[in-house]
């Protein structure tokens, strides 16, 4: 059987389509060049010695033992991350979805679970340093313990674990609530207690979920660069020794292979995470619950376990609180009274703080409808359409997201700071503000694609079809169909776009050059420096715009979005 | 609407699909000739996975026919991206563009011709009254009932006045009243407009309330071309005979012509049908005999049991054996009637015109 004709009407269709022909021939040269191409770079340049293919390099790396220990401590971290973020995740979903729980606790859950999302991602390792480290407020001044160090191991792997599990917890949440009620409900019938229906049903259905939630956090610890860089001390992980790799000992080829390791890592646990393990969470648990769930109400198992996630709960948004409060205490650590506004003033009048917002603020806003605008036609082409280089489209920019920010960095550095494969070529965009805006894009890009795939799936396909057989062509059909009733998912998409790359740090801090302040890159400095009371004040300045922004799109959204007044039946 | 009037050809069309699950290529529709005339109404009808919508959807453009031609008049239409043929089509889940009220919904598609703003709202306004949705126009469409959205899509694809009107499986979202009233709706709008239509449907009572001409598809293959009466009392297969209204086979051996009538030997009765061209005796024949041409007679036809004797208030259901042959009556405004219970033993009786040989 030959399918040859259907393929060339396919083609002569779509050839028939400029704006969409161009399109698509954009888009693949924007992911080949910037996604997979500083990939490629690092590949040929770890491998390709001056005279052929070598392996000399990566026997260098592999003999530092600064390195071959920084792989160990790594996947150490990861485990251990990823671990404890999923049972605590687990947690706070089975309390949300199951347990009869006060209007306090539920309010509790939503912050934490906002918390991360607007924060800069090393805020946490900050406050556990002015709470837990040795100038401490809980450890020197409530207990008294004078030689606490919170750097290392355990400071990471808290931090991180309170940095991520919110992420395990949305994930399980969106899981528990699809375990249809009457599944337990039989189990119960015919004897079992609670805890054997937990064990032998809702856990089992869990499984793949709760594997999937596993690695997610697994490869985010991993690809972390901020924590370790803050609280890590001597103890370094594979992010962390490939940025000194570059800016201390000045070996970019040292680097690279680093990051080809640090690569691999990531893809295979990306790889297991996506292609095995979500595909057996969605064949476990389809579609939705049939009714409502009988919260449990007993005394015996709300109280301990309001208790515990609350107390959990409150002990996060305190580590928040303390970014700010700590900005506002004359000197951290020994004088706490009068609060003063001095850092904040100091931000602005000794540290360029101006310039620092500025440069951060006007780069995010340019590269976050950049951002949203992207994801949402790569979401479009990739449910609605079909084409032969779809499958390379999406592969591409959901790789994006399986790369950790140092890699990307050290591949940009390789790939552009000679040119487009040493030659010169697009050499002119390296150190401009253009690339760092490319960086945000590349960054934020697989999150916003994501959010408009799972909206546009539910999006019934004839709508669209219906739209393309009254006359209107790809684009029409995107501008008065597709992206009106994405509205909401675009919207969000912006300011996910906007808040992820004006936090950014890992990738970023690689290729900025002295002409940008960056905000998070300047955090960073003053909390290596260990002045964490500037630190604070910059961090707290920028969580204001960071949230401000959030605030703004919520409201937005209630008066402006669509989806409400079409889903409402 | 003063355009001219369109028909429909497919010549040799085929579509391959690939079989999600082993992988293989498969024919969704083969080889597959047929002619839609002019300002006919033409039902699709099939169970599922026949190839009717893939046809229709082959018609829409949305698919790419792999073997033959379509053409649209006497133009082939075979590259034509769907929003460049002159074709519109009612979808199954009504399609309307959420975030539209009605009036902008039916405009859609005469804003994007660039129609001046005054003829678009009175061509509007004209279609919404042929649809009967005058003071509509300003509702959102989820504030429609399923029978008002559909008019809506209808009113959308009407607007545009395209040449041919393609449906597919526009009612299987109503209940089963509103299904039977819409049908109507649409088969007098069709009439009052005068447009081809290509009606894609499952429900063979809808295809024969419906249609001028009726396609039963099976397996991407055309089983029978023609009216309903035809389709009806003269259907060529046993899948055709059984897919349209109901149908009991009875299979005989030839015994004898008598004049026009033949003699066949059911169950080791006699029985006299029409005869056919070409009929030779000792060979086996099937007979399709209607649930409704056939009653129960205490002697005078073929012997049999009542199996199953039901009183479904405007006619008794009877399941009787002829020998090792199930056959399922219907026995109209039985309350005069004697009504024959389990396990009797009587006689069916049929006129010989009213059934069929395949």
């Amino acid at each position: 059987m030959a399918k040859s004709q259907s393929a060339a009407l396919d083609r002569k269709k779509l050839m028939a389509d400029p704006v969409m022909v161009g399109t698509i021939v954009v888009l693949i040269a924007f992911l080949t060049l910037f996604i997979l191409y500083p990939l490629a770079i690092l590949l040929v340049d770890s491998f390709y010695g001056g005279n052929g293919f070598t392996l000399a390099t990566f026997q260098r790396i592999l003999a530092m033992p600064s390195f071959t220990k920084a792989i160990g401590n790594t996947l150490k971290v990861g485990f251990l991350v990823g671990l404890l973020s999923t049972i605590v995740g687990l947690l706070f979903a089975y309390v949300e979805v199951y347990v009869q729980v006060g209007k306090l606790v539920g309010g509790l859950f939503k912050v934490v679970s906002m918390l991360p999302v607007v924060s800069p991602p090393f805020v946490l390792s900050l406050s556990m340093i002015m709470l837990f480290g040795k100038a401490g407020i809980i450890t020197r001044f409530l207990l008294g313990i004078y030689d606490n160090s919170v750097y290392g191991f355990w400071g990471i792997v808290i931090v991180q674990t309170l940095t991520f599990f919110p992420v395990c917890y949305m994930m399980l949440k969106g899981l528990l609530k699809n375990i249809d009620p009457s599944l337990e409900e039989a189990a119960r019938d015919m004897g079992a207690s609670r805890s054997t229906v937990f064990m032998t049903v809702t856990l089992p259905l869990l499984l793949p979920g709760l594997g999937n939630a596993f690695l997610v956090t697994f490869i985010e610890s991993i690809a972390d660069f901020a924590n370790p860089m803050i609280i890590g001390g001597s103890y370094d992980t594979l992010a962390t020794t490939i940025y000194l790799q570059i800016t201390g000992a000045y070996d970019k080829e040292g680097a690279a292979a680093m990051a080809v390791v640090l690569l691999c890592i990531t893809l295979l646990m990306f790889a297991v995470q996506k292609y095995y393990l979500e595909a057996k969470t969605a064949a476990t648990l389809t579609g939705k619950a049939s009714r409502g769930r009988m919260l449990i109400a007993d005394r015996s198992v709300t109280i301990p376990l309001t208790l515990l996630c609350g107390l959990a709960a409150f002990f996060v948004i305190l580590m928040y609180l303390c970014v700010p409060i700590g900005a506002l205490f004359p000197t951290w650590g020994y004088k706490f009274s009068p609060l003063t506004f001095k850092w904040f003033g100091q931000v602005f009048s000794k540290y360029k703080g101006l310039k620092a917002f500025k440069d951060s603020f006007v780069l995010s806003l340019i590269s976050a409808p950049i951002t949203a605008l992207l994801s949402m036609i790569i979401s479009y082409l990739v449910v609605k359409r079909k084409f032969k280089a779809k499958g390379f489209i999406e592969a591409v920019s959901m790789l994006a997201m399986a790369v950790p920010g140092t890699v990307l960095g050290v591949g940009y550095i390789r790939g552009f700071s000679g040119g487009v494969f040493h030659t010169g070529f697009l050499q002119g965009i390296y150190g401009t503000g253009l690339i760092l805006i490319i960086v945000f894009v590349v960054r934020s890009l697989p999150t916003g694609t994501r959010s408009g795939i799972s909206a546009l799936r539910q999006i019934d396909k004839s709508i669209e079809e219906s739209a393309y057989d009254m006359g209107a062509d790809s684009f029409r059909v995107f501008m008065t169909v597709t992206l009106p009733l994405i509205k909401d998912s675009f919207l969000s998409g912006l300011v996910t776009a906007f808040v992820r790359s004006i936090t950014a740090i890992s990738a970023i801090i690689l290729l900025v050059t002295p002409q940008f302040l960056l905000i998070t890159v300047q955090i960073n400095e003053f909390a290596e420096k260990g002045s964490y009371s500037i630190a604070c004040a910059f961090a707290t300045i920028l969580i204001i715009i960071t949230y401000g922004s959030v605030l703004l799109m919520n409201l937005f959204i209630k008066y402006f979005g669509t989806s409400k007044k079409i889903k409402e039946e | 609407m003063a355009k001219m009037k369109k028909g429909v050809r497919l010549d040799h069309i085929s579509k391959i699909y690939q079989d999600p699950k082993t992988g293989k290529d498969f024919y969704a529709v083969k080889d597959t000739s047929l002619t839609i005339e002019p300002g006919s109404f033409v039902t699709l009808l099939g169970p599922s996975g026949c190839g009717k919508t893939t046809t229709l959807r082959m018609i829409a453009g949305f698919e790419s026919p792999d073997e033959g031609e379509i053409y649209l008049g006497d133009e082939a239409i075979n590259a034509l991206t769907p929003n460049k043929r002159d074709t519109a089509m009612v979808f199954q889940s009504y399609a309307l563009l959420p975030h539209y009220n009605v009036f902008d919904n039916v405009a859609y598609g005469l804003k994007l011709r660039k129609v001046p703003a005054d003829e678009i709202k009175n061509r509007v306004m004209h279609i919404l009254d042929l649809v009967e949705l005058t003071g509509m126009e300003a509702r959102m469409t989820n504030q429609l009932s399923g029978g008002q959205q559909q008019r809506v899509a209808l009113a959308r694809a009407l607007v545009i006045e395209p040449s041919v009107l393609l449906f597919d499986e526009p009612l299987s979202n109503l209940d089963a009243k509103l299904r039977v009233s819409m049908r109507t709706e649409i088969r007098r709008i069709q009439q009052e407009v005068g447009i081809t239509a290509v009606y894609v449907t499952h429900d063979q009572s809808e295809a024969m309330a419906l249609s001028d001409n009726i396609i039963v598809m099976n397996k991407g293959v055309v089983a029978q071309m023609g009216t309903p009466q035809e389709i009806y009392y003269h259907p060529v297969s046993e899948f055709v005979a059984d897919f349209i209204g109901e149908a009991n086979f009875l299979k005989g051996t030839m015994d004898c012509l008598d004049g026009d009538h033949a003699v066949l030997r059911v169950e080791g009765h006699p029985a006299r049908v029409p005869a056919k061209e070409g009929m030779e005796p000792g060979k086996e024949y099937t007979v399709v005999l209607r649930p409704e041409s056939a009653a129960l007679r205490d002697e005078g036809g073929l012997p049999c049991t009542v199996t199953l004797s039901c009183f479904m208030g405007s006619y008794q259901n009877y399941h009787v054996t002829v020998g090792n042959t199930l056959v399922k009556l219907t026995d109209y405004n039985p309350k005069n009637k004697r009504v024959y219970q389990v396990g009797e033993s009587c006689s069916l009786a049929f006129d010989p015109e009213s059934v069929h040989i395949l």
